[in-house]
This record gives structure tokens, sequence and C-alpha cells, in this order.
């Protein structure tokens, strides 16, 4: 096929920006300008989202490699091209980014006031720059994505976010860049070393070992600090609560699997040696995320600071997995990603939901909501259960296969890993009950409405799929299989 | 006696011919002529910019070996002319608004750009040091050029005062190295040194002494001290000229000299520069936080912008020079935008400097503010625009040259450097609207401004031509 569909995913939400910055009205029409910026908007991530779809549609599972690739020379000094493709891992990860962003933009339909063109605009760049990280093979590339992300996210939580967001972009901001400043130069080391940037090239020429470890350090500071890993996930915590709720939807959802697809694309298959070396290490650390996260999020008193929290302990699971080299446990991994990334927005949504109608995100000011709001209370019931990890939900899947993994290498690790499932439990299902039960002792909380048709709108799709992946797993690990074979298979060479 | 061609000189004639020309309409017409003599100078840079475009830019030495013609001295003189035309664009208005309008300052920016176009092309200690003196005179004038501001005369007085020192310690350094190999041509230098056996030592003090006097020039720690004094005292479009051109003209003179004459020392220099930036990046980095005065964050952004270039030359390499050339481009570009900003900084009539002036830019002036934002995270090296490439560049030279923990001082500075360039962003969107500015923009301005945007944010697209000629440049040098 000759259409260049990954191009035009990466595109089209650029064009559309432009245009959606050139909208003009006269004045005193504002109120139109707002209604057709948003429309642009809604209409060209839907479009992309479409175009999502078409390419999944026409995927073709049973081929390990990249598909829609293509490839065009782009800077001649540096031997950097322009080349895209798609392969079991990443097309999983294009798709949530294209899922979430419409998502995301009706999200902020009712709830952003000011500067919407701006907003819209941001968002669309931000799209597209999500799409060119998960697509792009040749490593300059990526980098231009993976970083170019930052400057979107900055102005997002810097102009719309609460009552402390200059700490939070700021923080956001240099704790990525430190991270990712040092990728460039291991990046530009295996240039040298290797004497191409193409990723694919890359991946079948692992460097010498003993070269490995520095290279190593420095993807690991990139992507550790992008997951985030205990002791460098400080950052997500501010910026997850001053973020505006789209913004911690795009930040929960898609962004934290920057890191963990980072791993999976360049540490594990370019620096197989360095990652059996560090591999304790990062168990470890994952699991002290689990534990250390969990006990943390059990006593926050604001709910978005509290998911946060739970955004740490499940991504302590992804690396869990990925670090096992086992099929499980990366299986696992990227189906937690992917689950994660669905419940993890679903849950910035809900809270969204309650802080547009009473202006607050502290628990205790909520209480036995379920009176009035049944059908939310449903909602946020799927989700909180699928971000236990109840069997039947997507996060079941994940957490389970990533323990099995972690417990085929080091059963210490798995057992103190698995105590995080039950301090999960504890902190969702507190958190439940003190928003939905228990005495309604405010009233402003007893007069809140129930879901709008647009915000049921938004939850029914994002329910469904919580469910179906749980179900059948299958159809999306089916996929990605032959992509992490090719992965376990170096692995099983060096042990 | 070769014969006296002079062709190959021909843009730096014309310009000191109209530069004589204009020095005379001046004094009979007076200073009404001030505006026109401007625009004439632009058209003059640019005409000057074809004929050398025009030119044979092969290997030429003319005037007894005095000055050399290649495609690294097209290249720099290319960027001067860019960045002569541009700054004397931005001044016009500002000249106007601070009543400052005299004939002498188009004059005075022509006869400097003739001695920066020198520079680069000097092949010989002695030009090197008439062309520096021609440039250095014309600029100390240019600092002083508010003649009725205490600051100016205190900015330009400094500048004067160290400016000579550097100059005195660069005729000493030059005599130390004629004294210890006995000829003050480039290429000369070149063969006699790598003919003995090692290096005398007489010669390598005349080096330390030449180099000094050069790290003066682009204001490289610890030679920086006048920069942010000076930038923040003279009127601000002698800080914008200041800040984008004479810096390429000192870097190419400085690449000239290292990669020609002192080839054979390069262990000696490379050791010195490696300092020299990595003190520049650090200071440029962190003086920067603190300051509330935007000329002064600008002159120390400059100073580890230096820094950054040093990396490339240390790197040592064909690579390394062609990423400088590039960087120098993308620092022309991304200087003169934020310059134009600077220059739109007036509330009722009167220049502000305070960067919590911008407070609330972005609501009154939401395209200039994009702008603005786009050069800042452009200077922070923010992919996709220009400003990363400009350093991608830099640091896969470092990196090709083993300068592994030079690249990674340099880049964790860049992450320092962030901090304050978003701190300006942050008070032009985040923080509270005060009053707009005044907003009688000129044209020139809000047209360079235009197209420095429309660079940063292209230049990921179509970057093979300038990087092609970049390269070419820089072989002609080895």
């Amino acid at each position: 096929m000759n259409i260049p569909l990954l191009s035009i995913m990466i595109f089209l939400p650029l064009i559309c920006a432009v245009m959606i910055a050139l909208v003009r009205g006269e004045k005193g029409d504002e109120a139109v300008i707002e209604k057709n910026v948003k429309n642009l908007a809604l209409f060209c991530s839907l479009f992309v989202f479409a175009f999502g779809v078409f390419l999944y549609q026409n995927f073709d599972p049973s081929i390990s490699g990249f598909q829609f690739v293509e490839k065009y020379q782009w800077f001649g000094v540096l031997p950097i091209s322009y080349h895209l493709g798609v392969d079991g891992i990443s097309i999983f990860f294009v798709l949530l980014s294209v899922f979430l962003t419409p998502i995301c933009i009706l999200a902020s339909w009712n709830s952003i006031k000011t500067r919407i063109k701006e907003y819209m605009i941001m968002f669309l760049v931000l799209e597209s720059f999500m799409i060119g990280t998960f697509v792009a093979l040749d490593s300059i590339m990526f980098y231009v994505f993976f970083e170019g992300v930052l400057i979107p996210m900055f102005l997002i939580i810097g102009i719309w976010g609460g009552s402390r967001r200059v700490y939070a972009s700021y923080k956001f901001f240099l704790y990525t860049l430190t991270g990712s400043v040092l990728m460039l130069l291991a990046l530009l080391f295996l240039y040298v070393e290797v004497g191409t940037t193409d990723i694919t090239v890359l991946m079948a020429n692992p460097i010498a070992a003993d070269m490995q470890k520095w290279v190593w350090l420095a993807f690991f500071a990139s992507f550790a600090i992008k997951m985030p890993m205990w002791p460098v996930h400080t950052w997500l915590r501010t910026a997850h609560v001053e973020a505006p709720t789209a913004g911690s939807v795009i930040l929960a959802g898609v962004l934290l699997k920057m890191g963990g697809y980072g791993f999976l694309r360049f540490s594990l298959p370019m620096l197989p040696d360095a990652s059996m070396y560090f591999a304790p290490l990062v168990m470890w650390l994952s699991v002290g995320a689990i534990i250390y996260a969990s006990l943390i999020a059990l006593v926050q008193e604001d709910m978005k600071k509290l998911i946060a929290y739970s955004s740490v302990a499940h991504m302590g699971f992804v690396t869990l997995g990925i670090f096992s080299f086992t099929t499980q446990g990366i299986e696992g991994a990227i189906f937690q990603m992917l689950s994660h990334g669905i419940i993890s927005a679903a849950m910035f949504l809900c809270v969204g939901v309650v802080y547009d109608r009473l202006h607050t995100r502290e628990i205790s000011r909520y209480g036995g909501i379920v009176r009035n709001m049944p059908i939310f209370a449903t909602m946020f019931m799927i989700f909180m259960l699928g971000s236990v990890g109840l069997p039947g939900t997507s996060g079941f899947v994940g957490e389970f296969l990533t323990l099995l993994g972690a417990f085929q290498v080091n059963t210490v690790i798995a057992a103190l890993a698995t105590t995080g499932v039950i301090l999960g439990a504890a902190y969702m299902l507190v958190l439940y009950r003190r928003i939905f039960f228990g005495p309604s002792d405010n009233k402003d909380a007893a007069e809140m409405r129930d879901l709008n048709m647009l915000e049921k709108g938004l939850f029914i799709p994002l329910a469904f799929l919580v469910i179906y992946l749980g179900i059948f797993p299958n159809v999306v690990m089916d996929t990605f299989s032959p992509a992490v074979a090719e992965i376990t298979s170096i692995y099983e060479g060096i042990k | 006696m070769d014969d006296l061609n002079l062709m190959p000189i021909l843009p730096e004639l014309f310009l000191i011919a109209i530069g004589m020309a204009f020095l005379m309409i001046g004094v009979f017409k007076g200073n009404s002529s001030t505006n026109t003599l401007c625009w004439a100078s632009c058209i003059g840079f640019v005409i000057a910019a074809v004929l050398l475009m025009k030119s044979d830019w092969s290997v030429t030495y003319i005037l007894s070996d005095m000055l050399v013609i290649d495609s690294f001295a097209g290249i720099m003189k290319l960027l001067i002319l860019l960045g002569l035309t541009v700054s004397l664009a931005l001044s016009v208005q500002y000249l106007h608004q601070e009543r400052i309008a005299r004939f002498e300052y188009p004059v005075l920016v022509i006869f400097a750009g003739v001695g920066m176009m020198f520079m680069v092309s000097s092949n010989n200690m002695l030009s090197l040091y008439m062309a520096l003196e021609l440039q250095s005179l014309s600029l100390y004038v240019l600092a002083a050029f508010h003649r009725n501001s205490l600051r100016s005369g205190e900015a330009a007085a400094k500048y004067f005062i160290l400016g000579a020192l550097s100059s005195g310690m660069l005729l000493f350094g030059i005599s130390l190295i004629y004294g210890f190999v006995g000829s003050v041509d480039f290429n000369t230098i070149r063969e006699t040194l790598s003919s003995l056996d090692s290096i005398p030592p007489g010669f390598t003090v005349g080096m330390v002494f030449v180099l000094a006097a050069l790290a003066f020039k682009i204001s490289a720690v610890p030679f920086h001290m006048w920069t942010p004094d000076v930038y923040q005292g003279a009127p601000t479009c002698v800080t914008a000229f200041f800040a984008i051109v004479p810096k390429v003209a000192a870097l190419g003179l400085l690449m000239r000299l290292l990669f020609v004459p002192f080839e054979a020392a390069t262990d000696q220099w490379m050791q010195i520069l490696y300092f020299i930036s990595i003190g520049s990046l650090v200071i440029g980095a962190f003086a920067a936080i603190s300051q509330d005065n935007i000329k002064r964050i600008f002159a120390y952004s400059s100073i580890g912008n230096i820094g950054y270039a040093l990396i490339g030359i240390v790197a040592g390499t064909a690579a390394g020079v062609g990423s400088v050339i590039v960087f120098l481009l993308i620092y022309i570009a991304m200087t003169a935008g934020a310059f134009v900003i600077i220059l739109s900084m007036r509330r009722n009539g009167l220049a502000v400097e305070n960067v919590t002036d911008l407070a609330g830019f972005s609501k009154n002036n939401p395209v200039m503010a994009y702008a603005m934002a786009a050069i800042l995270f452009s200077l922070s090296g923010i992919p996709p625009l220009a400003g990363f490439f400009g350093k991608l560049f830099i640091f896969e030279a470092a990196i090709e040259s083993e300068l592994y923990l030079l690249a990674t001082l340099g880049i964790l500075a860049s992450v320092v450097s962030a901090y304050y360039y978003l701190r300006i962003i942050k008070i032009m969107f985040f923080d509270e609207a005060v009053d707009a500015f005044d907003n009688d923009i000129a044209l020139a301005k809000r047209a360079v401004l235009l197209i420095v945007t429309l660079f940063l944010v292209v230049f990921i697209f179509v970057p093979n031509f300038l990087l092609d000629s970049a390269m070419l440049a820089a072989t002609s040098l080895f």
C-alpha cells in the first residue's frame, strides 16, 4: 500500500492547528469563533482517530518487524533520515494517543473557559508529537518528537493549570529535560559507534558490552524520569495535580508510556548486556516504587494526588515486567501500559467531573454522592476495579502477567510486588468509600448533578474497553507477541 | 611583488567607498539624513553580499599574503553582512525614539563591518590586528552613542579600557610569537612550527596572550566581566548589534587562527579552550538566573552560547567547525528575534528593561508573545526548533572527538539555562497582565520577527542547503 498513512497522521493535526490559528471573526463574535475552533479540533482529532483505526485494520499481525515503513533522506551531514514505521508494540501506543485526544478535547469542551484557541492548538500539536514519538524509526527523529512534547505540555500546565501551576510546569519541564538531554548524548554516541541513526539497524547491532553501561544509564535517566520511577517521580505528583483534567489524562495516558516504550525500543534490544547487568537494580527500584507509592497513596487527601501515586505504583509493575526479560513479563508490561493508559485517563476524567461541579479535589469534601450520582458511581466503580486489578478487567491481565514474569526471575521481588496489589485495593476502595458512601455532611456535594450526555459519551467507550480487554486480552496480545518474541530471543541467547 | 589584484575584496572596498560617501553626505546634510543613510546602508550591505556571492571563493592570497579569500571567509562574511543588515534595520526606530538619530551611526556600523570582514579574511598577524582595531574603535564609539546618558558613557568607558588592555595583550602575544617563530604570516608560522621537534615555550606564552585577547572579544569566561555592564548600559539597538555581529567575526578569526597558524600547537590550545568553554557554559547558565534586567539576561545568554560554539572548536575537526558555522547562523536569527521584542518594550514612550515588564505580554500581543516563546524554546534547545539542531551538530562533533565530559557538562548547562529562558516565557504567559506596551512597532521589526520565527520553525524541513555550505566552508580551513 502506498498511502503514507503515518505521515498523514503526524501532519494532519499540525495542519489543523495552523488552520485553527487562522480562524478569525468579527469583533464580538467570540462565541462563534470558539465554537468553530472546538468543532475544527474535534473533527480533526476524530479524523486522525479514523486513520488510526484504518491503520490497525490494515496491520498484519502475523508479520514481525515494521510495517507502513516510509523512509526518505533528510539530513545530508548526519545521516538522519525521515523514517517511520509501526510494529506490533508501537501500533497500540499510536492507537492510545489517537483515541485519547478526541476524549481530551471533548472533556475540555465546557471546562476550559479562557484562550480556547490556543488550548486546542496545543492539544493538536501534542497529538502530532505523540504519534511521531511512537512511529519514528530514526533515533534523532524519535528524540525530536519525544522532547518536542515538552513545549505544548509545559504551556498546557502553566496556562490552564491550578494554583501552583508555575511550580508544577517548571518541575515537569526541567526534570524531563535533564533526563532527555542525557539520552541525546547516548543517541549521538550510538551514532558515532555504529554509524547510523536508523533504529532498526541499531537494534540489530548491539555495541560492545563494556561500553553499553554508560549508554544504558543515559537512556535510563531519560526513561526512568518519564515513566516515572522512584525516586525521580516527584514531578508527576505536582504536574498531575496542577494540570487541567485533559492535561492529566494525556500525561497519565500517553506521556508516561513513552518511558516504557523507550525501554522496549532502545534499552532492551540495543543494550542487552547492560540491561542484564542492571536488571536487579531496576527490579528492586520497581518494587520499591510499588510499595512506597501505594503506601503514600493510602494517606492522600487530594484525589488527583492519590491517582498520581497509583500511577507510579502501576508503572512499577511495568518496569518489573520489562526487566524480567520473560515473554509473560514483557507482554504483561505492554498490556499494563495500555490498560493503565485507559484506566488512569478515565480516573482523571472522573476527578474532572466532580471538580467541575464542586471545584475542589479534597476527598473529605465529598461523601455519600452515590445517592445523587448513581451513573457516575457505576462508571467510577468499573475504573476503580480495573485499577485494583480485579479479574475480568484489563488491569488484572497486566498485573498478573508481570508478576508471573517476575516470579520466574526472582521470587522475593515478585512476592514483595504482590503486596502492591493488596495495597492498591486498599487505597482505591478507601477512596471509593469516602467519595461515594458514608454520610454526606456537605450540602453542595449532595446537590451535584449526575453525568450529562457528553460525560456519559466519554465514559462509555472507556468502560467498554476496560471490560473488553479484560475478557479478551488476546485481541491485542496476539498482535504484539511476535515483536516481544524478538526481544526475548536476544535474552535467551545471553542466559 | 605580486600584481595588485583587488577583485577578491571588492565587497569590502565597496563598503569602504559607501562608508566614506555617507560620511560626507552626513556632514553636509546633517542629522536629517540619518534615516536615508541607515536604509541606504542596509541596501549597501545587501549589495555587498551579492558581490560576495558572485565572487570566486577558491583559495586566493592577495596583498603579499596579508589577506586570504576562501570559502570559510566567504561564508563568515555572509553571516556578518546578514547580522549587520538585520541589526541596522532594527536600530532605525529606536534611534528616533531615543532622540539619538545622528548620521554617524550607520557610518560607524559600516566601518565596524568592514573591520569584521577583514578580520575573518586576515592571513597575517598585522592585518589581523589592524582589522580588529578598526572594528573595536567603531564599537567603542557606538557604545557611547547615547552621549547624554551616564550609563552609556560608563559602558563605553569600561568597554574601551578593557578593550585597550586586551589589544595590548594581543600585541604582546604577537610580538612573542614573532620572536620565537620569526614570522607573522599565518602559513609561515604553521610550517615553521610543524618543522620543529617541540613547540617553543615562548610561543606558547605568546599564544596564551593572543587567546586571552580574543576571549575578551568573544566575551568568554574569564574575560567576560565587561559584557553584562556594556550590554545594559549601551543603547539597546547597539546592544543588539553587539550581541549579533562582533561575536561572529571574532569567532571566525579565532577559528582561522587556531586551525592555520596554531595548528601544530593543537594540544596546547585545546586545553585552554576546554576550560574557557566550561567556564562560559557554567557562568552563562547560572549567572543569568538571578538577573532581572532583560539586557543582562541576554548578555549572560550570549556568554553561554559562546561556550557551545567553543565546544565545536575544541572538537578540532571539520565537522566541529561546520557545526559552529551552523550554530552561529541560528544564533544570529534567535538573537535578532529576541532583540525585536526587547526593543519593542516601551511604555508611554519610554524604554523599560525589567523582565517583569513582560507580564501578560501574551494577552496584550499574542502573536509576538508566541514568536518570542518560539525563540526562547529554541534558545533552550528544545526540538523541533532550529536551536536544537544548532546544538545537536556541536554535540555530535564533540562526541565524535571523544569529548564526553565536555559534552555532558555542556548539555547539563543547557538544562540550567532552560530555566531562565522558561522564566521569561512564564512571565509572558502565566503571570497577571500589566499595562500593554506601546503599539507603534516599526514594520522592519515585525518583518524581522516574522522571518526569524519562520526560520526557526521551518529549519527542520529544509536544513540541507545550509548544512552542506557550512561543511564545505569548514573543510577549506583544513
